[in-house]
């Protein structure tokens, strides 16, 4: 669907006209990143992050299928491989570096962007269905880039995937011979490395995939904006292509230059030193940590010290973690307040602010910090105001919030915005 | 129904969390932390400036010389440099032929090309370092059962790289008389050495360089703390051989892309020039 006034395709050159007869592609670009697509005029820079995931997919899956032709999937030669990679291959070590690098900035930008749908209350009806699917995507990168950190084959890949596939011994009865089959032995060895390095390739595709259902639930509600009011007339639009192509070229610059001052000038500040020591299963890392994405749900899983009279400790922690990120599967519906955007919810807007930025900031720190006190008392303090904020406060929030008056239209808020009079109604 | 079953569960998570923080509180409060030798006189690395350091940094090739020099004189009797091949030495300043010459001073593992028998011969540009034991069992033998590690990533696989490398070298001491007085079952176990820099603070590498072990043909100063400078700095290239490189394409990088901002911002601006928003 599209609004009323979006601009048709009209192709003039002979050879696009005779193109759209035969496989109307160019149309359909047109309409979903083109002029053909109209997009709320007041999207600041918080929407510049959904075209940036895009990129960083984009990004990975070049870099990885490069990277992929070098390395070799067997436990005896995945290290040498990688490093055969950074000495040997032209320009290897930038491959490695960029796609290394290009997970984390990966996923400072699917943060960013799944933090700017609490602000604003993108997953409000209609666009659940955007919502459901950004969480799928969110679920696949991780595991995606879990098993990317293992090909490498170093200390901290081995005994990661040791730790995280741990994780389903703990389930009850069938735990253990789960683990066991996940990762074809009793410890992670060669078969688990090659069918890591199998689903790390095939699922990025997958991601694509998804990516593709969550672009196309976008376009039939078009996109959300700041004020949360709905586009209702032309005047509240203006056309994807030039207008935001210009603005997302603009931000896509900027976080360019960061990511390639990380690639070029500080390319292990993110990782683990342990993870340039070969795997070694006789020999356990002090902190075993995994890569600092994971560290809020790693907090949350280890912030479980004691059993719940039949439950071990160790299930709850999975369970929590699990939980911490199924619970935004629920979040349309957790919020019922008739109002989306932050800016009209002045005490949504309080508990976002100071209450969940540093709960996450303070789950950030301690996820990759040694598992001894304080730290796992302040965990505890954290992941439990994480719960909170989702289950508790923002279902009782949303229903007993005094909201402020939303603007008209969009229009409206923009020109006052500007200090113009309000148009006159249309 | 949803939210009903969600504030259930968020209680449970949450509470039990707090009843688990208040427990844990009171018996992290009443019980006094545990002290260890460990926690008490570990010291962080020295500070340690390479030429090889920050956005600008390269190499230094008379530096990566002398440091090459003490791993082939001193290191390389228990240590391996397993991704390191005596061709890469041409990125050290040696020529075509010096390196030649130089890797035929290493005897490297070869076949008898009569007889089919394991020997050894002189090493080849091609050729990779030649391993000090022949395996791990043997290199444990040797070495007070502790397997001296292959030092190719050395510099990146320790916190701190470079800078632990020079510490560890050049911070052996005797142990502290208050070390033995607060905690006197810490003493340093027989065959084992006293290191402040090293996480457990006991090593079973001997100190293995001492002054003027090393003599070097630039005439560079070679007491210990020079020697483990330049050592770490060798290790920095033998972690990674491309960093200089890396460098060099990094700035033409961010300064192609640091304009390509500006002109996207200004183009940005032009198109919304007529548009509020």
């Amino acid at each position: 669907m599209s609004f009323p006034w979006a601009k048709h395709y009209q192709p003039t050159n002979p050879f696009m006209r005779w193109m759209d007869e035969k496989l109307p592609l160019p149309r359909f670009v047109y309409n979903a990143i083109g002029s053909g697509y109209p997009v709320p005029r007041n999207l600041n820079y918080w929407w510049n992050f959904g075209v940036l995931a895009g990129f960083c997919l984009v990004l990975q899956i070049i870099t990885g299928v490069i990277l992929a032709m070098h390395y070799a999937p067997n436990a005896l030669v995945a290290f040498d491989s990688t490093e055969h990679i950074m000495r040997d291959v032209n320009w290897g070590w930038m491959m490695r570096y960029a796609h290394a690098n290009g997970a984390s900035a990966f996923f400072v930008v699917v943060y960013t962007h799944i933090f700017r749908g609490f602000l604003f209350s993108s997953y409000k009806a209609p666009r659940e269905m955007i919502w459901l699917l950004g969480v799928v995507i969110f679920l696949l990168m991780m595991a995606t880039a879990f098993m990317g950190y293992v090909l490498p084959w170093g200390q901290m890949s081995f005994w990661g995937a040791k730790v995280i596939t741990g994780l389903f011994g703990a389930i009850p009865l069938v735990g253990e011979p789960l683990q066991v089959w996940l990762l074809g032995g009793f410890a992670p060895d060669n078969a688990a490395l090659n069918r890591f390095f199998s689903l790390h390739f095939l699922l990025p595709f997958v991601i694509a995939g998804v990516v593709i259902l969550h672009i196309w639930a976008l376009h039939i509600p078009g996109s959300s904006n700041p004020t949360g009011v709905e586009v209702k007339t032309e005047s509240d639009t203006v056309p994807f292509h030039p207008y935001y192509t210009a603005k997302d070229g603009f931000g896509l610059a900027v976080f360019l230059v960061i990511y390639a001052a990380f690639v070029f000038f500080m390319p292990n500040a993110l990782g683990h030193p342990d993870n340039y020591i070969p795997a070694n299963p006789l020999s356990t890392p002090a902190h075993i940590v995994p890569e600092w994405y994971f560290w809020p749900f790693y907090a949350i899983l280890r912030a479980f010290t004691f059993d719940f009279f039949f439950i071990p400790a160790k299930l709850l922690g999975v369970l929590a973690m699990f939980a911490a990120i199924l619970v935004w599967f629920f979040l349309p519906w957790l919020d019922t307040s008739p109002v989306r955007s932050a800016r009209y919810r002045p005490l949504l807007r309080k508990f976002i602010w100071f209450g969940f930025v540093p709960c996450m900031a303070a789950l950030f720190y301690l996820g990759g910090a040694p598992a001894e006190e304080p730290f796992v008392m302040f965990s505890q303090l954290a992941a439990a105001y994480y719960f909170a904020h989702f289950l508790i406060i923002l279902p009782i929030v949303s229903m007993v919030e005094k909201t402020k008056p939303l603007p008209n239209s969009i229009t409206e808020a923009v020109l006052s915005k500007h200090g113009d009079a309000p148009a006159a109604a249309e | 129904m949803v939210r009903l079953i969600g504030i259930l569960v968020g209680l449970f998570f949450s509470g039990w969390l707090l009843v688990t923080l208040v427990v844990g509180f009171i018996a992290w409060a009443s019980e006094p932390a545990v002290k260890t030798a460990e926690h008490e006189f570990h010291q962080h690395p020295k500070e340690l400036s390479l030429a090889s350091d920050g956005p600008f940094g390269h190499f230094d090739t008379q530096q990566l010389q002398r440091g090459y020099k003490v791993y082939k004189e001193v290191c390389s009797a228990c240590h391996s440099l397993r991704h390191v091949a005596f061709r890469d030495l041409e990125q050290l300043g040696y020529s075509e032929a010096q390196v030649k010459a130089e890797a035929a001073t290493w005897q490297v593992p070869g076949i008898d090309a009569v007889t089919g028998e394991a020997n050894t011969r002189p090493g080849m540009p091609t050729d990779y370092f030649p391993k000090p034991f022949a395996n791990d069992v043997a290199a444990r033998a040797a070495n007070n059962n502790a397997i001296p590690p292959d030092l190719s990533l050395m510099a990146k696989a320790r916190h701190d790289g470079a800078a632990y490398v020079y510490s560890l070298l050049s911070g052996y001491q005797d142990q502290p008389a208050e070390l033995l007085k607060e905690f006197p079952d810490a003493k340093t176990p027989d065959g084992l050495h006293y290191n402040p820099y090293f996480a457990n603070l006991n090593l079973a590498m001997a100190p293995p360089l001492a002054d003027g072990q090393v003599t070097f043909d630039d005439g560079a100063p070679n007491d210990l703390d020079a020697m483990s400078q330049d050592l770490a700095a060798f290790l920095v290239w033998t972690a990674e051989p491309t960093l200089a490189k890396r460098h060099q394409t990094g700035w033409p990088v961010v300064l192609f892309l640091i304009i390509l901002s500006v002109l996207a911002y200004l183009a940005y601006r032009n198109v919304w020039r007529n548009e509020k928003h």
